[in-house]
């Protein structure tokens, strides 16, 4: 996949940017802030860096994992530090995200889970405009855990191919005071043979 | 006892062997499962971090063979036999293989972390290495350390704290 020409990956940043851009959009009206985006990233890197990405393998985050099985099949996360799935929750629900007992509480986890849901269907429903491919994502898959150990569980598919991952990178910045900013990342996996499709969708599959 | 410890990191999909003093880890395990094969009375370890139950769908893929529990098994016993280990001595601790994302389908695709386990299981057994505790299943992430002096294992969790086996 180093053969990627300088066109198709500023395609792949492109779908990042106007993927978060419009989930940009439906974060800034559910959180009632202004909602800013970093440039988007197009990394193609083993995958122990993906996991480098959030912080480190060990690093507690709190991440929500869509299946993409139409259009250009693939992963993506979308993940929050601990804190800031926090300050979500309690905006929606009054509650916190962990319970007296230091587990997850379901009422918090699933207001997360839709909180997730109608980003994620923001920035699917840009790509699918954007690629003419109808991309719809799965429904929810929640964990609040080590970020390698679910990083490793979203790219199983990928690693029964290939020993690293193509990963659109964009990361959502809020714009409030520190104890009531939200960040949010994008992480989009396509699976290997998706690649193929969304090049030859835009009419890029060959070189010039 | 003047000799620092240092410890040896295992990433993802990778393994290496340690020799006393040192320790050996891999952090961040979810489905994937930590296989530990040492020899105690000489104080060597070795530790593989798999991804995947099967090379079987890799054969004719150019990719790295130590994320499958069958050709990784294989090459880590190797690598510690020409560290100065005995076969005849090698034992095995494990631990991981958890699923991480609750699915309600059943696919044999989603239940990769028991999987994952039994795969190796079964590689062990199959060179007669007795498997002295395992730490498998659930729904969390691990990390694991092993200490080649002492052979103890010590798994640490986020939600569900330490424990040693």
């Amino acid at each position: 996949m180093d053969y990627l020409t300088n066109l198709q990956r500023d395609v792949l940043k492109e779908i990042g940017n106007v993927g978060s851009g419009n989930a940009a959009t439906s974060m800034s009206k559910l959180m009632n802030q202004e909602v800013a985006l970093n440039a988007p990233g197009l990394k193609i890197i083993p995958f122990e860096e993906v996991v480098e990405m959030l912080g480190g393998a060990e690093t507690p985050v709190a991440a929500n994992m869509f299946r993409i099985e139409s259009g250009a099949p693939g992963i993506v996360f979308f993940i929050l530090s601990i804190q800031e799935a926090d300050i979500v929750v309690k905006r929606f629900t009054n509650q916190s995200i962990f319970n007296e007992n230091n587990e997850p509480n379901e009422l918090a986890v699933s207001a997360l889970q839709e909180f997730a849901n109608i980003l994620t269907g923001s920035y699917l429903s840009a790509l699918s405009d954007f690629t003419g491919l109808k991309m719809k994502p799965s429904i929810p898959f929640t964990s609040i855990d080590m970020a390698g150990a679910v990083i490793s569980e979203g790219i199983l598919e990928i690693s029964q191919r290939l020993d690293y991952a193509i990963v659109i990178d964009t990361v959502l910045v809020g714009k409030e005071a520190a104890n009531q900013k939200i960040s949010g990342q994008f992480l989009f996996l396509p699976y290997p043979d998706s690649f193929s499709k969304i090049f030859h969708s835009l009419g890029i599959d060959r070189y010039e | 006892m003047n000799s620092t410890k240092t410890v040896i990191k295992v990433g993802i999909g990778d393994l290496k062997i340690a020799h006393a003093p040192n320790a050996i880890r891999t952090t961040g395990l979810g489905s994937c499962v930590g296989v530990v094969v040492y020899d105690l009375p000489k104080k060597i370890a070795g530790l593989a971090h798999v991804m995947l139950p099967d090379s079987q769908l890799a054969r004719n893929l150019n990719v790295n063979m130590m994320k499958y529990a069958d050709t990784a098994i294989d090459m880590l016993i190797a690598q510690l036999i020409e560290n100065g280990a005995r076969k005849f001595a090698l034992q095995a601790k494990m631990a991981g293989g958890a699923q991480m994302f609750q699915f309600s389908e059943k696919a044999d695709t989603m239940r990769i972390g028991p999987r994952n386990a039994e795969a190796v299981e079964k590689k062990l057994v199959m060179h007669h290495i007795p498997i002295v505790a395992a730490d498998l299943g659930g729904n969390c992430g691990r990390t694991i350390e092993f200490d080649t002096e002492t052979g103890q294992l010590l798994i640490r969790t986020v939600s569900k704290g330490e424990k040693i086996i």
